[in-house]
């Protein structure tokens, strides 16, 4: 079978500084596939390669075996691999039910029709309504979307990530900047929503890790040290030395 | 030969005129990343300012006071219009400088009427500096090239020697981190926009006696201006100067010698059609060169926009 | 989802309703009878400009407010279709062609230049996007002079409606029959206008103008949907040149250059870009003013520009928007709580408003008018500009007016608080 995500040798410089640094990656069908590593390791940038936001100086990056390379970001989001952002990236004036429809658009088929209104077809509105529940956002329905709370507006943005029905999902850090009961919430949303689906995922928060993924990747300037189940990447000496030992200890 | 080198100084006067203008919309461009579309109208204002203490005071208290009072003018406007309009974003502050643009002119019209006013070079500087065969190089547009020098010379000396300069220049680069390390305080805003505006005041004081002095005056330069910062590269004082001075000198060149585009369609071996005037292609033959000098900057902004999005020099993104 | 349906904001699936669709028959209502109470000829005139502007508003909007694209350069598309409709009028054909039928073909002559042109502009919004919006206006208008078969040089081209083939056995010689012609256009185009924004593209129209990024992220090329607006745009602003061309029979460079371009982000602007409806009231109101009070005073555009400038600095969205801030009061039923304090602060910002324009009147009369023609007609008083007692009069209204405008101005942004928030059950 061919692996959701598949990345071979991938490079990154920025003029002289080299951010990624050789990366091959496999990350199988259905898997919840976490990347950690400390600040500055290129975890984002990583992301961004993967999504087309920039452009890699050498390597390659297959989804479902198909070369990504040149693609735009709406092209590789057709193909079936949807985002979330970091910073909360959502559409701020328009209703939260309007901006889960607009994620449901080129999905359900509407590409670029003119002849179609999006009030009048059944599937739009309940396809949206049906992720607001999923979403827990139902209240919140016709509030434009800046207003929301900072936890609600994270929600949202998974909400919009997932709406397209794309099988890969990429979440870069959906609980960063969260108090616990929110994090535990949108851990929760995250595996109800993703079942099925092959996720990949950049986290700071160790128990969201260790709780979610089925494999963790460790990310340390710009190169993977180790790929593993958890329990393997806990047990890895490099790892610890590298970064985990650190946070390890900070827990206990 | 002569007349090259006559062209060459008529388009230099324009080219610096023109720089004098796109350097102070660069610079509160790139501080503030406001296009400011009412740049013309300062210039516009320096020339009547000058005008109105011409009547009193003479030539050259004109031009030492109209420049302040414009950047004075131009700092009031920062301070109590683009402040508050900079919290809605950037298409609103375009919008808001376009309207001022329209006050600008209405007011102008306003106080001192539709027609132009007899803003005149002073008497010293009347006749000829010098001749180049039969050609006479006035003095005073010796004076403008002069001057215009000096101006920049201050200005480099400003930008790369003194602490201020080094603010801005920053800027240039990395506005962010300049906010960042909390030099962008509203004062250096205003102040640039104040310098920018004045700068422009300084052009309007020398352009008026010789562009003629009236209401329209703003309209007919201020699109070129913007042509120019874009063809340069939004943020690049260096490509501002290169877009005037090829400006300056393409118009002045398409004026000055009549290339024919029958000539050149009969030398690349079209037909002319007879009769002439009942072609559909008639237009395309009778046109001349001066005939389309004016529009040749708006050609060249189109062509670099569409194939170099960034200007001729421009790093940033507009 | 049974909370949803008992929504009434809910989105309807099935047919439209009532309260959709009201606006609408009230519009064409309006179309119809407004020239049995207004008959005079000028009447009609200015009510066929009105629609001509709404139309070529509403267009204008599609990429300011709709879209996010601020053009400078909108009436490239308008004066094109409108040149080449009066070509149209000048062919042999013409004859059998039903004068109705002409704006289509302005509409088609927008659309291939917003084709052409939106091919390159509108790979950015923002700044690159009004830039270029600016630098082929300027060119296509300056082009306008030089090539004369098409544009007709500095006087233009002209040409004559009436030779059209008899539509319904009108031959349009009447400003009435005009009127219903642009009548019937402006519903048509300004409901297709509005469905177009109720469509997928039209929703990602708003949704590339609030994020790009985001929207390539769900799978939208925000390219491609700005370049759909941006021809849509241009169709409609091709509709209204051509019904300026039947209207006005004559067009010149004027129809195309910025003077036109940045008066429809001037209207635009002042009726509100982010409300549907907004470009229409601005249109009505800019050419209410334009009409009247250039009659009134020759410095009627430097009121309009004063206005102009107000509103971006104090109302960014427009009179439309300043409308919708009170939709809540009336939501409520609390909106005669506003009367009282809105005549305290209106009535004394108007006396402001009158001296200031007052003193701004003798002003230009002082300084503009023939030696020796001292006497001026100001709000129907006859005075001389020279005595000190019509300065003082408008000095103390303007200074007092403003005085009161301040004092009471709080009071209500006070009682709009109170009228647009619900009553709390607890207290």
């Amino acid at each position: 079978m061919t692996p959701a995500l598949e990345i071979n040798n991938l490079h990154k410089s920025f003029g002289k500084a080299e951010i990624i640094r050789g990366i091959d990656l496999s990350i199988g069908q259905s898997e919840r596939h976490a990347i950690i590593g400390p600040n500055g390791a290129g975890k984002s940038t990583l992301f961004n390669l993967i999504t087309g936001r920039f452009a890699a100086s050498s390597g390659k990056v297959s989804l479902h075996g198909q070369d990504l390379a040149g693609l735009a970001p709406f092209e590789i989001n057709r193909l079936g691999l949807s985002r979330s952002f970091q910073i909360t990236n959502i559409f701020p004036k328009m209703t939260v039910f309007e901006n889960v429809r607009c994620a449901l658009l080129w999905a359900k088929g509407y590409k670029y029709s003119f002849w179609h209104m999006v009030s009048r077809s059944r599937d739009l509105t309940e396809g949206a309504d049906a992720i607001l529940e999923q979403i827990n956002l139902t209240a919140r329905r016709d509030l434009p979307a800046g207003v929301l709370s900072y936890a609600e507006q994270r929600a949202l943005e998974i909400g919009i990530t997932i709406a397209g029905g794309a099988d890969v999902i990429m979440l870069d850090e959906p609980t960063a900047g969260m108090s616990h009961s929110e994090t535990d919430y949108i851990v929760d949303l995250i595996r109800k929503v993703t079942e099925g689906k092959t996720l990949v995922m950049v986290e700071h928060d160790m128990g969201v890790v260790f709780g979610l993924a089925d494999r963790i990747s460790v990310l340390v300037y710009g190169e993977i040290i180790a790929t593993g189940k958890p329990e393997e990447v806990r047990g890895n000496p490099r790892v610890q030395e590298a970064y985990l030992g650190a946070a390890l200890e900070a827990e206990h | 030969m002569e007349l090259i080198l006559v062209n060459i100084i008529d388009g230099l006067v324009t080219g610096l005129l023109l720089f004098m203008l796109s350097a102070g919309l660069t610079l509160i461009f790139s501080m503030m990343g406001v296009l400011n579309f009412a740049h013309a109208s300062f210039y516009m204002l320096g020339a009547y300012f000058a005008y109105e203490i011409s009547t009193y005071l003479g030539f050259w208290m004109g031009l030492l006071v109209a420049p302040l009072l414009v950047g004075v003018v131009g700092a009031g406007v920062e301070r109590y219009g683009l402040r508050r309009v900079h919290q809605y974003g950037h298409v609103p502050e375009l919008i808001f400088t376009f309207g001022l643009a329209l006050l600008i002119e209405e007011l102008v019209k306003f106080i001192w009427g539709n027609d132009q006013v007899p803003y005149q070079i002073p008497e010293i500087l009347e006749g000829a500096a010098f001749t180049i065969s039969s050609y006479n190089i006035p003095a005073y547009k010796v004076f403008m090239i002069f001057l215009s020098l000096i101006i920049f010379g201050g200005l480099l000396y400003v930008l790369t020697k003194t602490r201020v300069g080094m603010i801005i220049q920053a800027a240039l680069s990395y506005p962010r981190t300049v906010e960042a390390l909390g030099h962008n305080v509203p004062l250096v805003f205003m102040g640039v926009f104040g310098v920018g505006t004045a700068l422009a005041g300084v052009a309007g004081v020398i352009a008026g006696p010789v562009l003629s002095t009236f209401p329209g005056m703003a309209f007919v330069l201020g699109s070129i201006v913007f042509v120019t910062i874009v063809i340069g590269g939004l943020g690049s004082l260096g490509g501002a100067l290169c877009a005037a001075l090829i400006i300056g000198w393409l118009t002045t060149f398409a004026k000055a010698y009549n290339v024919r585009m029958e000539d050149i369609l009969t030398g690349i071996g079209f037909e002319k059609p007879e009769p002439l005037w009942d072609s559909a292609w008639s237009d395309l033959w009778t046109l001349t060169s001066p005939q389309i000098a004016d529009i040749l900057p708006y050609l060249l902004m189109v062509l670099i926009l569409v194939f170099r999005p960034y200007g001729l020099f421009g790093k940033r993104d507009v | 989802m049974t909370d949803i349906s008992q929504n009434p904001q809910a989105r309807q699936h099935g047919g439209v309703t009532l309260r959709v669709a009201m606006p609408w028959i009230v519009g064409a209502f309006l179309i119809l009878v407004l020239p049995f109470v207004f008959q005079s000829n000028s009447a009609i005139t200015i009510m066929n400009q009105m629609s001509i502007t709404i139309i070529f508003a509403l267009s204008y909007n599609m990429l300011l407010g709709q879209g996010g694209m601020l053009s400078f350069g909108h009436a490239v598309y308008m004066g094109m279709g409108g040149f080449l409709c009066v070509h149209v009028m000048n062919w042999d054909m013409f004859g059998s062609l039903p004068l109705p039928v002409l704006p289509i073909f302005g509409g088609i002559m927008g659309m291939v230049m917003a084709l052409i042109i939106g091919s390159f502009s509108t790979r950015k919004a923002g700044t690159v996007f009004a830039m270029i919006s600016l630098g082929v206006g300027e060119l296509i208008a300056a082009c306008s002079v030089i090539i004369v078969v098409f544009f007709g040089g500095e006087e233009g081209i002209s040409g004559d409606r009436t030779y059209g083939m008899p539509f319904l056995g009108y031959e349009f010689l009447s400003q009435i029959e005009v009127y219903y012609l642009i009548g019937f256009w402006l519903f048509v185009s300004a409901l297709l206008m509005f469905l177009f924004s109720r469509t997928p593209i039209g929703r990602m129209a708003n949704a590339v103008r609030d994020n790009p990024e985001r929207a390539e992220f769900l799978g939208y090329s925000s390219r491609w949907v700005r370049f759909n607006s941006f021809v849509a745009a241009g169709f409609f602003a091709g509709i209204a040149g051509g019904l300026f061309a039947i209207s006005y029979e004559i067009l010149t460079e004027e129809n195309l250059n910025l003077v036109t371009s940045g008066s429809i982000l001037l209207v635009t602007f002042l009726g509100g870009v982010g409300v549907f409806f907004g470009p229409i009231i601005g249109a009505i109101v800019f050419t209410l003013l334009q009409t009247v009070l250039s009659l009134e005073t020759e410095i009627w555009s430097l009121y309009v520009g004063a206005l102009f400038v107000a509103t971006v600095m104090f109302f960014p969205s427009g009179l439309a928007g300043v409308l919708m801030m009170h939709a809540p009061a009336f939501k409520l039923g609390k909106w005669q709580m506003l009367i009282v304090p809105y005549i305290k602060t209106l009535v004394p910002a108007a006396l402001c408003i009158v001296g200031i324009a007052g003193i701004v009147e003798i002003l230009f009369h002082a300084r503009h008018s023939a030696v020796g023609e001292t006497e001026m007609t100001l709000f129907w008083i006859t005075f001389d500009h020279t005595s000190i007692m019509p300065w003082i009069v408008f000095a103390v209204l303007a200074i007092v007016g403003f005085w009161i405008t301040r004092k009471t101005a709080p009071d209500l942004v006070e009682a709009w608080h109170a009228a647009t928030t619900p009553d709390e059950v607890s207290r």
